[in-house]
């Protein structure tokens, strides 16, 4: 058998690179990430051969040293060697494509171009003399319309016969000083390398490109006179060596093409560039951003077409949520196991541990999918880079992205879509430090938090609310420039140097294929973790040891030999409870862990196990705090009362006591502190998993998580300190370290700051 | 010396020579602002800036502290 053949297919973001690589290998596709970056890969069988594998480069415009996208592709180019390149390349854009085609062809690997988008430029009168251009550019073209399925079969078989026997020799050369100096190079640094690969590694070391040289191991005294020669070309020509080769490839394009692009009419408005006059207008732009915006949230995550809103994606959610979640998968189960007579502690694993994980991980799909079709719709039509463009100047003072508002928008209804919603963000460095600070919104889940703390403490005053919206993006703001600031994230720059890519109709097999894709990875990887976590914090709130004896709580509290009256007193006192509101729960793993964790609290006024209790159940869901509330301060809705409000509101008086009583009478204050670190800490395993996916390294998800969880801690802590030389009680240590740490803040926030030149991959 | 930056909405003018250095200049650079080649201010975004040019046949944006660095005549 032959070897299996691997085609690479590269070319310009906007090409229609991703149409093609769906047409060329329809449903056989993979995909991951390349390794340890937040760049997706994805490849895939081709349909004419499916022997052969296409891998699909990011979207790129050079292969220059200082972009992701830039370093993995070609780092695959020089050292995976695949056996041909495809290269797509937009007819309607020539120049700026034929650029990075210019660098292909210097590879050493057979080049096939695929010249997509022809017809529209037979439609505007033009003409492009392909043979010519063929001849010239020394590698085969194959006229194509991806969004058609035109000329693509053909491709994909001049691509393969050229993996088998083509051979690419770039046609351009440089001028005489740079040709001199490139040969001088061949001579003493590449000879030993690949024939083919020489030249490529030549002009990278003319350009004196850092991670070539640095991957070669150039001894010193070689470097020191390469660089006389490259000093040479650079006196003669007047400029660097970079910006010399760049000059040459673009002045070589535009030479060529004189004779083969005939273009007919000159200065018409396309149709693309008359909507962008309304749509990025400098009075109109903001309030159809807005409008837009609104759309997007009010169709996925807005008030339920059944509750007068225009939501699809949340009625289906409440369903899946209430419905599929709850009744089939939870009770529904139980059912069939207690049926079975399944031993009542695999019942509760099963049903409570496992299917309402995984219900609460299928309630989030339909938002999700609903929301990510906008998104992809948003992003194939031209729309998102448009955002960018319109609130660049806002947040990039915050390290983050235009693109960042998505993610925070989305936010505010469920962290989970938000943290995926950053995956429209190109720069890694805007992607991390949007994926980090998203979760810090208010999402719908911690609302009720809010309700709680508002209703049982502030009587309900609305200022609770309105300020925990500033609480979070105060968090986004000073996080954002704190971050930036640090060496994490100090290694990559960030160009905004942006194509606004030509408005089209979305490709909707693109659309629907990018939806699902992003739907199932959801479904997939953070359900793991989920079910996981799920399990854990069962196993953690269900059993217990009572009285000396190891099993589940709620079956020994049964049992009046176990639970005897002098027990009931003992817990009573260890947990400072009346004897008639203890519970089988007091007796939980979570109840003991809880009670010696709640020293971290202490500090920040509530160190008490029940709201450490609530605070580390709601790292299930958000939602889990208030119910909790409800199960510790024994609310019971089996007698007769009514279930419990959403926002505990039957238990604000219990609540307000005992906040008060452990708080030394500042209850409010403690009631405030806790809220702040439950809105900023980390956020529930839905959103983590969301996260850990999206960053695609343990490190930095771990970094997340405790830089969340720090964030929360110190900034509850300066509230309650800084907050009792206002209400009493004040604690002199405290409130030293208090101004410590704002003075801290405070430094790092107003720190000189310097863009990073340098990309930092391994 | 005229910038990028200084040009009005609705010039076209001829890129002279490019400043600075590193990813910035050459990410520049590669998305086809090269010596020599005509450059049309299309239009400011609503917030003042980055701005949008037309460069080699397509619609580029960047913003106003990296037009500086391109010199226009």
């Amino acid at each position: 058998m032959d070897k299996q053949l691997r085609i690479a297919l590269a070319g310009n973001p906007n090409s229609g690179k991703t149409t093609l690589f769906n047409k060329l290998t329809g449903s056989n596709q993979f995909v991951g990430n390349w390794p340890g970056v937040t760049v997706e890969k994805k490849e895939g069988r081709l349909i004419v051969d499916k022997e052969v594998i296409l891998t699909d480069l990011p979207g790129i415009y050079s292969l220059s040293p200082y972009t992701l996208e830039e370093v993995v592709a070609r780092n695959y180019l020089i050292e995976e060697k695949p056996d041909a390149i495809l290269n797509i390349v937009d007819a309607t854009n020539l120049e700026r494509n034929l650029y990075l085609t210019t660098q292909l062809t210097e590879l050493g690997i057979p080049v096939v171009i695929a010249l997509n988008m022809m017809d529209l430029v037979k439609k505007a009168g033009d003409s492009i003399n392909v043979k010519e251009l063929s001849r010239q550019l020394g590698c085969q073209i194959v006229e194509i319309s991806a969004l058609k399925g035109e000329g693509v079969t053909e491709a994909a078989k001049a691509a393969i016969e050229a993996a088998k026997h083509g051979k690419t020799i770039p046609q351009h050369s440089f001028s005489g000083p740079v040709e001199h100096a490139l040969a001088h190079i061949e001579e003493v640094t590449v000879h030993n390398l690949p024939e083919e690969q020489q030249r490529w590694y030549a002009i990278k070391i003319f350009e004196r490109d850092e991670k070539v040289l640095e991957q070669l191991k150039v001894p010193a005294d070689v470097r020191a006179h390469i660089e006389n020669d490259i000093t040479a070309a650079e006196k003669e020509l007047d400029d660097d060596a970079e910006s010399i080769i760049t000059n040459e490839r673009y002045v070589y394009i535009g030479q060529m093409l004189k004779g083969i692009y005939k273009k007919k009419g000159k200065g018409q408005l396309s149709v693309s560039d008359k909507i962008d006059k309304i749509v990025t207008n400098r009075i109109l732009a903001l309030p159809i951003f807005a409008l837009i915006m609104f759309l997007v949230y009010a169709l996925s995550m807005g008030a339920s077409i059944t509750d007068g809103g225009i939501s699809i994606g949340t009625f289906l959610t409440d369903w899946a949520n209430d419905v599929l979640g709850g009744a089939w998968l939870t009770d529904g189960s139980r059912a069939i196991l207690e049926g079975w007579n399944v031993a009542p502690w695999l019942v509760g694993l099963i049903s409570d541990g496992i299917f309402a994980g995984v219900g609460a991980v299928l309630g989030f799909v339909p938002q999700m999918l609903v929301l990510f079709l906008m998104l992809c719709l948003l992003e194939d039509c031209g729309y998102m880079a448009r955002i960018a463009f319109i609130m660049d100047r806002i947040f990039r003072k915050f390290g983050l992205s235009g693109k960042s508002f998505i993610p925070m928008l989305v936010g505010t209804g469920c962290g989970v879509p938000g943290v995926m919603a950053t995956r429209t963000i190109e720069n890694e460095r805007d992607r991390r430090m949007t994926i980090m600070t998203t979760t810090f919104i208010p999402c719908g889940a911690k609302m009720p938090i809010i309700g709680l703390i508002a209703g049982a403490l502030f009587g309900g005053s609305t200022w609770v609310a309105t300020s925990a919206y500033f609480i979070g993006i105060a968090a986004i703001v000073i996080s954002g420039i704190m971050l930036k600031k640090t060496k994490m994230f100090a290694g990559d720059p960030a160009p905004f140097v942006m194509e606004l890519p030509a408005y089209h109709l979305p490709a909707w097999g693109n659309v629907l294929r990018g939806t699902w894709e992003r739907g199932w990875s959801f479904i997939k990887r953070a359900g793991t973790v989920i079910v996981v976590s799920s399990i854990v914090i069962w196993f953690l709130t269900s059993f217990g040891s009572v009285n000396g004896q190891f099993g589940m709580v709620d079956d020994l509290y049964e049992d009046d030999s176990v639970v005897t009256d002098e027990y009931v007193a003992q817990v009573a006192e260890r947990m400072g409870i009346p004897e008639d509101e203890v519970e089988p729960m007091d007796d939980s793993i979570l109840a003991r862990v809880a009670q010696p964790v709640s020293i971290v609290f202490k500090p920040l006024g509530f160190g008490d196990w029940k709201p450490t209790a609530a605070t580390v159940t709601g790292l299930v869901a958000k939602e889990e705090v208030v119910a909790n509330f409800g199960i510790m301060y024994a609310y019971d809705d089996q007698n007769g009362e009514e279930e419990l409000e959403e926002n505990g509101d039957q238990i604000w008086g219990r609540v307000a006591e005992d906040f008060n009583a452990f708080s030394g009478g500042h209850g409010r204050l403690a009631a405030y502190s806790f809220m702040i670190f439950n809105l900023l800490c980390a956020p529930c395993f839905a959103a983590i998993g969301a996260i850990k996916r999206e960053m695609n390294s343990r490190k930095w998800t771990w970094f997340a998580i405790a830089y969340q969880c720090g964030f929360a801690w110190v900034t509850a802590f300066i509230v309650w300190q800084l907050g009792r030389i206002f209400v009493g009680g004040m604690n002199v240590i405290g409130l030293i370290l208090a101004l410590v740490m704002l003075a801290l803040i405070g430094w790092q926030l107003f720190k000189p700051y310097k863009e990073a030149q340098k990309l930092t991959v391994q | 010396m005229k910038t990028l930056r200084d040009v009005t909405v609705g010039e076209t003018v001829k890129v002279v020579k490019l400043h600075g250095e590193g990813a910035v200049k050459r990410r520049i650079m590669d998305m086809g602002i090269t010596k020599g080649v005509e450059v049309y201010v299309r239009k400011l975004a609503p917030l003042g800036d980055p701005v949008e040019v037309n460069v080699r046949n397509y619609e580029l944006s960047l913003r106003k502290a990296d037009a500086e660095m391109i010199e226009v005549e």
